[in-house]
């Protein structure tokens, strides 16, 4: 059966050894670390001091601007701390807020809500209160993504459930333990946008949430589409490419083609905010990787510390050589565990000494392999080669801005070069002098 | 913990492939003709090949160690060039050509550019036109007839090469001086070269020709593996080949399109040389032009050239025009519907990374 796909990209060997394990709840941290700045766009700005006490719930940051999210405390206690540390995204420290658990998690007063009652406005107020953003791992506002300007209506719905990356199945488990709620999710953002399709995006190896969905939808507007496993497919622009055959302007947003994306996690967060009043303070991720003794998904508090996370998994397996944050082709590798769990992290994998070759870059032999995956159907060796020599303007020349910094050129180059990281580079060179 | 930690950049995994492993696959593939070789011009061949590796590999190492560059040797594409090198070789040559060749194509069509993957024309290719230009007798006419008994069990037709031959022949019927036994003789002798005979002897290996070139049947087996493996790009050989085959189609050449197609180097370049990855275009449109372009010249210069074989100059040629083909033929991007909101995303992005 031909499944539904894009142009380009990779395969990858999936390793998805998790996704028979059920979600698994942590125990309450004794101590959270939460970043003021844990999505894209502004930082929040503190609204409590030192010694405040808090419950579960607490609005502890306040959002700046329209591009901003509010963030609230995850468990219940006392503020100690309001200071640098560091930051697993940012790669330095980053001003966040201690709270010390009194152990007691105690909640703020909740009200539930019925969606259906509410105006389009009060939905959008009640996620963007919720500190809500995309959990895929890009972290962008969801708020945002639900106001579209007028003049771009919005016909289509896609529910990201591809899970592209090697390793991560905690949307696979999500979808299969929380189906009833993401298709409720899905009426309330429909309901938002005033859009009557929705589409639910899987990859064909996830087959039980695939035939779960099937059963459960009892609304003529929401499909299951099945794509291909390949990478990136849950990259928004391929996978509306995939779904309706519509391509993003270079440039411009999903929202340019009356589309707008949300990842099956965030849907279930909004579900929570609306119906429940619940903030976005839990998530759950996948803790796998051959240097994890029991890999398995787990359900935490955000700003649990990475180390703690370990330790309620059965700890590290020997030779630990690498800890990153993310999947293993868009993650962020860290520098020390101490580092909080945010919002958008979708994963743990902890590789091993082993695993972790640092393989040395030889000159390009021009194979194209790089060009045949690109799925920004771009010039990736070309650009690396230009960056490398600082020539921007020729990188700008070859689009560079499209790059989505996906990997799969690096991937799969026989010389090993680093090119989506020179490519990385230069967008930075590039940007700073605009 | 921390100082253990490995902080380098995503991917965090990597495709099991190398330069290496690619290299080493062409030479395997590159094995079934040469062993064929050996059986049908016995072990001056393999003196051959050995000399002309040995001089390629031995060359590269020199060059890098005076150039004070990495000594790369190990990677495979020496043995390549050493062995196509002699692959374009008339088996009779003396042992001091391939050596002169190799060297050549290694020191002056390769490390003095930059070394692997900075050459912008194949060095083999460049080695040969070389030793063509300052020894074509030797060249041209060592060739030797098979010996051995053939696989399709029919003796060589002649000590010349097939398109040698076709060119001579040509030249008889086209000179009013001939005498009327001459045209005879050439029309038999074109009559020949076209009959299924000769076309099972060039599939399968019996004629004079270079070194590597006898059998497009053994050619073929390398070259499927390397298909089948994504080593080569199928778009220059198909449309190589192609082009040859409907060109001869077309224009009166005299003789049918198969006989062009399985004489002289034809499947060679296309599938081993053209397809050099260093020097042919990395869009898939370029492969396209790249290939046709190929085709065209190998046709115009067996036709009306001086020479008459034009694989390896069309490849040459085309090599020189790679550059200029990869910028004219940038694929075209993701999304290029229209032009729109790019600043509002770029002050996202800046947003974003702060
Ligand atoms: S994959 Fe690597 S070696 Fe091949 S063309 Fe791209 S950069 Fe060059
Ligand atoms: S150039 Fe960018 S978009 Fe293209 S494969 Fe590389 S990282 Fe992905």
């Amino acid at each position: 059966m031909l499944y539904k796909t894009f142009k380009g990209g990779i395969h990858l060997q999936t390793n998805k050894a998790t996704d028979k394990k059920k979600i698994k709840p942590l125990p309450l941290p004794e101590r959270v670390v939460i970043p003021v700045s844990q999505h894209t766009g502004k930082p929040s700005t503190p609204i409590v001091k030192l010694g405040d006490k808090v419950k579960t719930g607490q609005k502890i940051a306040e959002a700046e601007g329209f591009v901003s999210v509010p963030q609230h405390s995850s468990i219940s206690g006392e503020v100690k701390e309001i200071a640098h540390y560091p930051h697993p995204v940012l790669g330095r420290d980053a001003l966040s807020i201690v709270i010390e658990s009194d152990g007691k998690d105690k909640w703020i007063k909740r009200k539930k809500h019925d969606y259906t009652k509410l105006a389009r406005s009060e939905i959008v107020e009640i996620i963007k209160n919720g500190g809500i953003v995309g959990l895929g791992g890009a972290a962008f506002p969801t708020h945002v993504k639900l106001s579209p300007p007028k003049e771009k209506p919005i016909d289509t719905l896609i529910l990201n459930g591809a899970e592209c990356e090697p390793y991560l199945t905690v949307d696979h488990r999500t979808m299969l333990e929380r189906t009833e709620d993401i298709i409720k999710g899905a009426k309330i953002i429909m309901k938002v946008l005033e859009c009557d399709r929705c589409i639910i995006a899987i990859e064909s190896n996830k087959k039980d949430a695939i035939e779960k969905f099937k059963n459960l939808i009892k609304d003529e507007r929401i499909e299951v589409f099945t794509l291909k496993v390949k990478y990136p497919q849950g990259e928004e622009r391929q996978i509306i490419k995939a779904c309706l055959k519509r391509e993003v302007p270079s440039g411009g947003l999903p929202m340019d083609v009356g589309v707008v994306v949300q990842n099956v996690g965030t849907v279930c967060a909004i579900y929570d905010a609306v119906h429940r009043d619940i903030p976005l303070l839990e998530r759950s991720l996948t803790i796998s990787g051959s240097g994890i003794k029991e890999p398995q998904n787990v359900k935490v508090r955000i700003g649990t510390i990475l180390k703690n996370v370990i330790d309620n998994c059965g700890g590290y397996a020997d030779g630990v050589g690498k800890i990153i944050m993310g999947g293993p082709l868009m993650g962020i590798a860290q520098y020390t565990d101490e580092v909080p769990i945010l919002k958008a992290t979708s994963g743990i994998i902890v590789q091993t000494e082993d695993e972790v070759s640092i393989e040395e870059e030889q000159p390009c032999i021009r194979c194209s392999r790089c060009v045949d995956v690109c799925p920004m159907r771009l010039l990736p060796c070309e650009i690396a080669n230009y960056a490398e020599h600082h020539n921007f303007d020729k990188c700008e020349e070859l689009d560079i801005m499209d790059c989505k910094e996906c990997g799969s050129c690096s991937f799969v180059c026989p010389a090993k070069r680093n090119i989506a990281h020179l490519v990385k580079f230069a967008k930075n060179e590039i940007m700073s002098k605009m | 913990m921390e100082e253990k930690l490995t902080v380098s950049i995503s991917p965090h995994i990597r495709e099991d492939i190398s330069i290496r492993r690619i290299m080493y696959s062409v030479v395997v593939a590159l094995l079934p003709a040469l062993f064929f070789s050996i059986y049908i011009f016995r072990m001056k061949v393999l003196t051959i090949v050995l000399l002309s590796i040995g001089a390629a590999v031995g060359s590269e190492t020199l060059c890098q160690y005076l150039f004070k560059r990495k000594i790369t040797i190990t990677d495979g594409s020496a043995v390549i060039t050493g062995i196509l090198l002699a692959f374009n070789l008339p088996p009779d040559s003396p042992f001091w050509l391939p050596i002169v060749g190799s060297i050549f194509a290694v020191v002056i069509a390769k490390q003095l550019f930059g070394g692997l993957g900075y050459n912008f024309i194949n060095p083999a290719l460049a080695g040969r036109a070389f030793l063509m230009a300052s020894w074509p007798k030797i060249m041209t006419h060592a060739w030797e007839i098979p010996t051995h008994g053939t696989l399709s069990g029919i003796d060589a037709i002649t000590s010349a090469t097939p398109l040698t031959v076709l060119k001579e022949a040509k030249g008889i019927l086209a000179d009013p001086l001939s005498s009327a036994q001459s045209i005879a003789t050439a029309k038999q002798a074109l009559f020949q070269l076209g009959s299924k005979t000769s076309l099972s002897n060039l599939f399968f290996g019996s004629v004079g020709g270079c070194i590597g070139e006898t059998s497009a049947l053994f050619l073929l087996i390398g070259a499927v593996f390397l298909l089948v493996k994504k080593y080569i790009d199928w778009k220059i050989p198909l449309s190589y080949i192609g082009t040859v085959f409907i060109l001869t189609l077309f224009i009166p050449t005299g003789i049918n399109s198969l006989f062009h197609i399985l004489s002289g180097g034809l499947v060679l370049g296309a599938f081993f040389m053209a397809t050099d990855m260093v020097t042919s275009p990395v869009t898939p449109k370029g492969r396209w032009i790249f290939g046709i372009g190929c085709g065209a010249i190998t046709v115009l210069i067996r036709l009306w050239g001086g020479y008459p074989e034009g694989v390896s100059y069309s490849i040459l040629l085309m090599n020189c025009a790679t550059p200029l083909i990869d910028i004219y033929t940038k694929p075209k991007k993701f999304g290029v519907v229209k032009k729109k909101a790019t600043t509002e995303e770029n002050t996202k992005e800046k947003e974003r990374l702060g």
